[in-house]
């Protein structure tokens, strides 16, 4: 990576950064966020994440991404993931257990249709 | 992690409460607690479902099933057949299409609608250690600003418009002490960051730390051009292992990217960080003593005057700010003064993060305007205490703060009103204490905690301390006299007006403060050896009731010292001698007949 | 853990002072070096300070003066397994008290001292920051346990004993 220099430079990368974070030309279908924090991690969101991307790898699903993130502020819910699916909007997800994980894989990623009973927020934060 | 084998999700909406929620749910908690299947069974209370015409509606997991319109009747029902007996409730089971049913649209949580997030803008929003993320959202744009668009006294001028204020717990303005260190002479000038967040029950700083470490350092970088330092600190605490190796990694990539090191964005102007780990000492968090234990010593305060801005760091000129404070300069650069005191009310602008603790539903981290009441804080976006437990106190600024009563929380949040009830705001940490908190214990809690960690310097706060936390170790043992009490208070205040720094000045703030709104409590330890909250071991025993205990032997075969005895089918006792008060018995009578009594 | 006595002493020491060199130059280092010396050694006994102060060129006296003021330093050996009880005001709010009672009477030790098969040692720590977790307990440095009961500690100490 070269140093940036310039006020243009600054400006390539954010509009690169934003379809990846928009989920908009990004060339993937989607991506799972999984909160990382040190509550996360307490709740464990180790785990969920481990049995997302087991999950994904066991199903051949190879255009959704897995990222961690920080936490996002409603510890009482962790683990909690955010699906975001390309031209829709994200969904959060709450007590994401490794259990509940293969829920939101199967029916919101393989299948389309969001898991209603474990939705925090709809949207972007 | 608890081994729990079933969640079980209970409709919270409008609809579902309105048609019995509440009493549904308090009847299936009672039943799990008859069958002690409290701990591996967790009942969630969700959103609205969407369901509403079958409310209260209630879905176990992992199974998935569904039942539908439940009464308090059938509640207990489907704990002894579906979650102790593993047998489907067929007649309640709802039969239709689920994925429909769950994608109606959902309320929104006062918990997210009623945040404005500023210093918290990235966090669960990017991924920690993606550089162009940060950018995506506007990262590193105010350090161009800074470099190339505007001057130094420019940025002093937005951040006195802006009215930000440390948000670590002193609440000095922010522009006053970039100004001070700016205008202080000297070739070396330093920036550090305090990242030792301290007080218990604080976690902000942890999170943007781990969430957004790249606000940190382009804060920092803007601070340095602004004051004319070549070098900075973050002082991190060793117990957060997670946000050194966050903020490791974002060092590394903005000096790849041209944003610390040598000739920042391509201009002669040069800067770098380095971190150093504390070694688990709360009075590092006071500016010199920090200063001291980067310098490598040990961590104890300086007489100030001279301040840091003058004479910090290597007796350098040093700016000293703390992670939340840092985390509000880029967007308050990029967006004007005016926008971020649009926030908040007189004297107190702009948002603040504040940890949610205790007992409250919605632990976690909130960024609310300045100004919200204590009351929209804890009940609304907090969504209120657990339990059907009703709130005592609210504790803020951990060991230099107090408790604020129930009677006063209608108040709005601000720095002068929270001096004016005898507490700060600090550094945004609030635990809410149910029924079951004995202030006066919370008092000796927070005393204990002074005690082991003043740092020796000056009499008053390392011997007065510990003769406070004698005294109040009588009073919860039930020895205390009302002599004692006036002492306490004396004391208190004469350590408050003769320590050497901020953490001597205001350690007894939590008796002083409990004795002032729960005067009541500390007479009745005194007076009658009573203990309201039945917390305090001395003046509290555990009894069985003859009446109701039908000799099932569970207290007996659980409790860790054999205080129990009593034959099969007869009434037990407890031997108040051998009984440590742990509660476990209590824990696992099905019957109602152990209690906790005072005295 | 005297020099004599100890096998890998000398790779160990090795190691340290590969650090110290690569640190010597900067001021103010000596809180890192005890760190990275205790990451090394697990404690800081005296030999060890004696070692840091030579290399360093600090009188003893402050090596130790350091030492001594922070929690984070021990001049004990500790356990294998470190539980480190959360006592930050959100987890005593939630029992926190009470796990550390149950631990004490499964292990049957007091606290900072390593159980008599060297496999844990009780510390009570100041506020991991994962209070909306509490009452916390942190095994080692990576292994987060959030909401625990009393009666879980027993399973939670097993599965460590289970991994000898």
């Amino acid at each position: 990576m070269a140093k940036i220099k310039s006020l243009e430079e600054l400006m390539k990368i954010k509009e690169n950064a934003m379809k990846g974070l928009k989920m908009r030309d990004s060339g993937k279908r989607g991506k799972v966020i999984v909160a990382m924090g040190t509550c996360g991690i307490a709740a464990g969101a180790k785990d969920t994440l481990r049995a997302i991307v087991d999950l994904l790898e066991e199903k051949g699903i190879d255009d959704v991404s897995v990222v961690q993130s920080g936490c996002f502020g409603l510890c009482d819910v962790e683990p909690t993931i955010e699906v975001h699916l390309e031209g829709s909007d994200p969904i959060i997800y709450g007590h994401v257990t490794p259990a509940q994980a293969k829920r939101v894989v199967e029916q919101h990623i393989v299948g389309g249709k969001v898991v209603g009973d474990l939705i925090v927020k709809r949207g972007e934060l | 992690m608890p081994a729990v084998e079933n969640t079980v999700l209970i409709c919270a909406g409008g609809a579902c409460i309105s048609a019995g929620e509440k009493s549904v749910k308090g009847v299936f908690e009672e039943t799990l607690r008859k069958y002690s299947l409290e701990n591996v069974v967790r009942v969630v209370e969700t959103g609205c479902m969407g369901a509403c015409d079958l409310g209260p509606i209630l879905v176990i997991y992992p199974e998935g099933v569904f039942y539908q319109k439940i009464t308090p009747e059938n509640a207990s029902r489907i704990v002894e057949e579906h979650i102790l007996k593993g047998r489907v409730v067929e007649d309640l089971l709802y039969v239709g299409d689920m994925g429909d049913l769950r994608e109606r649209p959902q309320e929104e949580l006062p918990f997210f609608t009623e945040q404005v997030r500023i210093a918290t803008r990235n966090l669960g929003v990017i991924d920690p250690l993606s550089i162009d993320e940060y950018i995506a959202r506007d990262g590193y744009f105010a350090l161009h600003k800074v470099l190339f668009e505007i001057g130094t006294d420019d940025v002093i001028e937005i951040l006195k418009k802006s009215e930000l204020k440390g948000r670590g717990g002193a609440g000095f303005p922010t522009w006053m002490k970039w100004d001070f260190t700016k205008k202080a002479e000297g070739e070396t000038k330093y920036v550090i960051c305090n990242a030792d967040e301290g007080d218990p029950g604080a976690f902000m700083d942890r999170a943007v730390l781990e969430g957004d470490p790249h606000s940190i350092v382009e804060a920092m970088t803007i601070a340095a051009r602004v004051i004319g330092a070549q070098k900075g600190f973050v002082y991190v605490r060793a117990e957060y292992p997670l946000a050194i190796e966050r903020l490791t990694h974002a060092m590394k990539m903005a000096r790849e990217y041209g944003f610390l090191g040598e000739n920042i964005l391509g201009t002669d102007f040069s800067f770098d960080l380095e971190i150093r780990i504390g070694a688990g000492a709360f009075v590092c968090g006071e500016e010199t003593a920090l200063i001291n234990s980067i310098e490598g010593k040990r961590g104890i305060p300086r007489v100030k005057p001279p301040f840091p801005a003058n004479r910090g760091l290597w007796q350098k000129p040093t700016l000293l700010s703390n992670v939340e404070t840092y985390a509000n300069i880029p967007p308050i650069i990029t967006n004007g003064g005016e926008w971020f005191s649009k926030f908040g009310v007189e004297g107190s602008r702009g948002t603040k993060v504040f940890a949610l603790a205790g007992n409250v539903k919605n632990t976690g981290l909130v960024e609310v305007p300045m100004g919200i009441t204590l009351r929209k804080l804890i009940f609304e976006i907090g969504g209120g205490v657990p339990g059907g437990k009703k709130l005592k106190a609210i504790q803020t600024g951990g060991p230099s703060g107090g408790c604020i009563p129930l009677e006063l929380i209608d108040t709005p949040i601000t720095y002068d009103n929270m001096k004016k009830l005898g507490t700060i705001i600090g550094s945004g940490g609030m635990i809410v204490m149910d029924e079951d908190s004995c202030m006066v214990d919370v008092a000796k809690y927070f005393l204990e905690f002074t005690v082991e960690e003043s740092c020796g310097q000056c009499t008053p706060c390392r011997d007065g301390t510990r003769r406070m936390l004698e005294i109040l170790e009588r009073i919860t043992s039930g020895e205390g006299t009302m002599e004692d009490l006036h002492l306490l208070k004396d004391l208190g205040e004469n350590i408050m007006a003769t320590s050497l720094c901020g953490l001597g000045q205001t350690a007894p703030q939590p008796v002083i403060s409990t004795m002032r709104y729960f005067w009541d409590e500390y007479e009745a330890h005194v007076k009658e050896g009573r203990c309201f909250a039945k917390k305090c071991k001395s003046l509290t025993r555990v009894v069985i009731s003859k009446e109701k205990c039908v000799g099932c032997t569970a207290c007996s075969r659980v409790c860790p010292v054999e205080a129990i005895s009593g034959s099969v089918r007869t009434p037990h006792e407890i031997d108040p001698e051998i009984c440590t008060r742990c509660g476990s018995c209590l824990a696992v009578c099905r019957f109602g007949a152990i209690s906790k009594v005072s005295p | 853990m005297s020099l004599v006595n100890c096998p890998d002493c000398q790779r160990l020491y090795k190691e340290l002072d590969e650090y110290i060199d690569s640190v010597k130059g900067n001021t103010g280092v000596l809180i890192n070096v005890l760190h990275k010396a205790q990451e090394i050694f697990g404690y800081l006994s005296e030999e060890l300070q004696q070692h840091v102060s030579e290399k360093l060129d600090i009188p003893l006296s402050q090596v130790y003066g350091v030492v001594t003021f922070y929690n984070f330093f021990s001049m004990k050996p500790k356990g294998k397994n470190q539980i480190k009880v959360c006592l930050g005001t959100a987890c005593y709010v939630k029992g926190a008290d009470k796990i550390l009672e149950r631990l004490r009477d499964e292990l049957n030790v007091e606290m900072n001292e390593p159980t008599s098969d060297g496999l844990f040692s009780i510390h009570a720590v100041r506020c991991l920051g994962a209070c909306s977790m509490a009452p916390v307990v942190l095994i080692g440095e990576d292994d987060y346990y959030g909401r625990v009961s009393p009666d879980e500690v027993s399973k939670i100490l097993d599965k460590y004993r289970r991994a000898e």
